[in-house]
């Protein structure tokens, strides 16, 4: 067998090198890959040549498994009649300004919590950790309010960007995790800048920051996901439709619109997030075993 | 360093740890910690946002127990969340267990098993939506060339569910499946050399080591799958609306009506309260009886 030995595991070596191990193995091996294709692949396929089907073929049974027409002139059709442009915009903007918001707070304040322990400093990160024990709906209409109207402040933040970005920016886990990664930065390299003169904003963006890339990566990477991804808080804080995301848009439009265009949109809509994907697999397939066990 | 320039530095150093954590505060007060409180006071409030909010006790629990569809959603929500375990807890550790023996096309499996994740929750309900129609629908043709009679999908109360977890474990498993696996490599061979040297075949190795080695991911995997699949929204609200006959009318669908259909936002947050009990009992239950089986 070409592949590599690896580390042992659940099937012994010896069973595997057998000839009735050999033959199990490439029969599993053929039945998951068969498996995974037609799971996982075989329904954005469909997405994807379905789109490029005329509105008869989409509606005929049995389906047609290739375009008998490819009409891929359907995407620019659904790009210019649900106006996409502005949505990618309005997504672009929501999960952009989310995502620096984010680093812009948790940044600063995870280093002052590592680095310069504060007094009380133990107390407000606990406040903030335990935000994570509460259930995201749990607040959901306090927090429609407190946007509505915001306290000392007295603006309605309904309809804009900021009514997805400041709620994303009060994130207990990109705090938790930034700081994680700045506990295990040694003290002496920050003494040392110190002693050279170097006050704690110029060590934390001279220093700090630099050496911090592979943890900003996975935090910047799941903060603009989460805002791509997100439905039920974009839908409850733009009502405006012209300010709305493209995962509200195409709620919105989807029970009158033409299939053909729909299923255009949608697979439109997903392209950044799959591209993104492709682009940065090692820093989102190590992030998620990083972030999903926090313990 | 005299006693004084010592404390002056100490003070210096404090200034500048709030100010760079002052944006922090700001955020998590205004959107975190401040509707924590206000939820749980608009549970005893009545809100109708032209004379001031009243205290009205329990009248909004009262109101909530009275509606017929109170107890509707709380059922289907844990059958929601049953189904879900069954599905997304148990196929993901089989596809972890079975990937984690298989040496090549690694990457590629990795791969399309995380795409549906990547999708945005929006479309990967609408794409769904499309394949489960019951005339040209994907799923039906392949029934139908398998010589299965066809289903309803979600236009029948007896499947509505189902079909409503099937899409949510097919747009999650990618990254249960992932952690399992990262959980499976940390496992050393030798234990599993050793089990075999005692004689034990595949299966208890997979009972006697597997199981137990991956035993705290799979604890912790449980409870946040179950905290996450009791606030599914998405799915019954862009799919079936509730439908067919409110047999996919979940806590969180009810929760919407309550505050942005019927404007009731009392009520709206005494149903999240409950909610959150309810997770809050569960979780620390959970996390009692795990720490006593682990002793």
């Amino acid at each position: 067998m070409k592949g590599a030995p690896g580390p042992r595991t659940l099937v012994s070596p010896s069973q595997l090198r057998s000839t009735r191990g050999r033959i199990v193995y490439w029969v599993v091996f053929s039945l998951v890959l068969l498996a995974f294709t037609l799971a996982f692949l075989f329904p954005l396929y469909w997405a994807v040549t379905g789109a490029m089907k005329s509105p008869d073929e989409l509606a005929r049974i049995p389906p047609t498994l290739v375009p008998e027409q490819w009409q891929p002139e359907t995407f620019a059709q659904a790009w210019n009649e649900l106006d996409l442009g502005k949505y990618f915009l309005n997504t672009i903007v929501v999960a952009g300004g989310a995502w620096l918001l984010q680093l812009a707070v948790a940044v600063p304040a995870a280093f002052a919590l590592s680095k310069l322990r504060p007094v009380l400093g133990g107390a407000v990160l606990g406040l903030m950790l335990a935000t994570l024990m509460l259930p995201a709906s749990a607040l959901l209409v306090p927090t429609y309010l407190t946007v509505s109207d915001v306290p000392l402040l007295g603006v309605n933040l309904l309809s804009t960007p900021a009514a997805i970005w400041l709620p994303a920016a009060a994130s207990a886990f990109n705090i938790y995790l930034l700081k994680r990664f700045f506990d295990q930065i040694p003290d002496e390299l920050i003494e040392a800048a110190t002693i050279d003169g170097a006050g704690p904003v110029r060590i934390l963006l001279r220093i700090v920051l630099p050496i911090s890339r592979p943890v900003l990566a996975v935090v910047s990477i799941f903060a603009v996901v989460a805002a791509w991804k997100d439905f039920i808080w974009p839908l409850l804080v733009l009502q405006d439709p012209g300010t709305q995301t493209l995962s509200v848009l195409l709620q919105r439009v989807a029970p009158d619109l033409r299939l053909d265009l729909l299923v255009a949109g949608l697979v439109l809509a997903s392209l950044p997030m799959v591209g993104l994907f492709l682009v940065f697999q090692k820093q989102i397939l190590a992030g998620l075993t990083a972030g999903s066990l926090k313990g | 360093m005299s006693v004084s320039a010592r404390r002056r530095r100490r003070l210096a150093e404090n200034v500048t740890a709030y100010g760079l954590l002052s944006a922090a505060l700001v955020v998590f007060a205004l959107f975190s910690w401040y509707p924590i409180v206000r939820g749980v006071v608009l549970s005893f409030q009545q809100v109708n946002f032209v004379s001031d909010p009243e205290w009205v006790g329990f009248d909004n629990f009262e109101l909530l127990f009275a509606d017929p569809l109170f107890g509707v959603a709380w059922r289907n929500t844990l059958l929601f969340t049953g189904l879900a375990l069954v599905f997304g807890f148990a196929i993901p550790f089989v596809t972890a267990v079975l990937l984690n023996e298989l040496r090549h096309a690694r990457a590629y499996f990795r791969l399309v098993v995380y795409l549906p994740v990547m999708l945005p929750p929006v479309v990967t309900a609408l794409l769904w939506k499309w394949f489960y129609d019951p005339g040209p629908g994907l799923f039906n043709e392949g029934l139908r060339a398998a010589g299965l009679p066809d289903l309803a999908w979600l236009d029948s109360s007896d499947t509505a569910m189902l079909s409503l977890v099937l899409v949510s474990t097919w747009a999650n498993m990618g990254s249960t499946t992932l952690i399992y696996l990262a959980a499976l490599q940390t496992i050393p061979g030798d234990l599993y050399e050793a089990a075999e040297l005692d004689g034990a075949g595949i299966w208890r190795r997979l009972w006697h080591v597997t199981v137990p080695q991956t035993r705290f991911v799979l604890l912790v995997l449980l409870l946040l799958q179950v905290v996450a699949t009791m606030q599914v929204f998405t799915e019954p609200f862009v799919m079936t609306g509730g439908g067919p006959d409110d047999s996919t009318v979940t806590v969180l669908l009810l929760l919407y009506r309550y505050a942005f259909v019927y404007n009731d936002f009392g009520s709206a947050s005494a149903l999240s309260l409950l909610l959150f009990v309810a997770l809050g009992v569960f979780s620390a239950a959970y996390v009692r009886l795990t720490k006593r089986s682990a002793e």
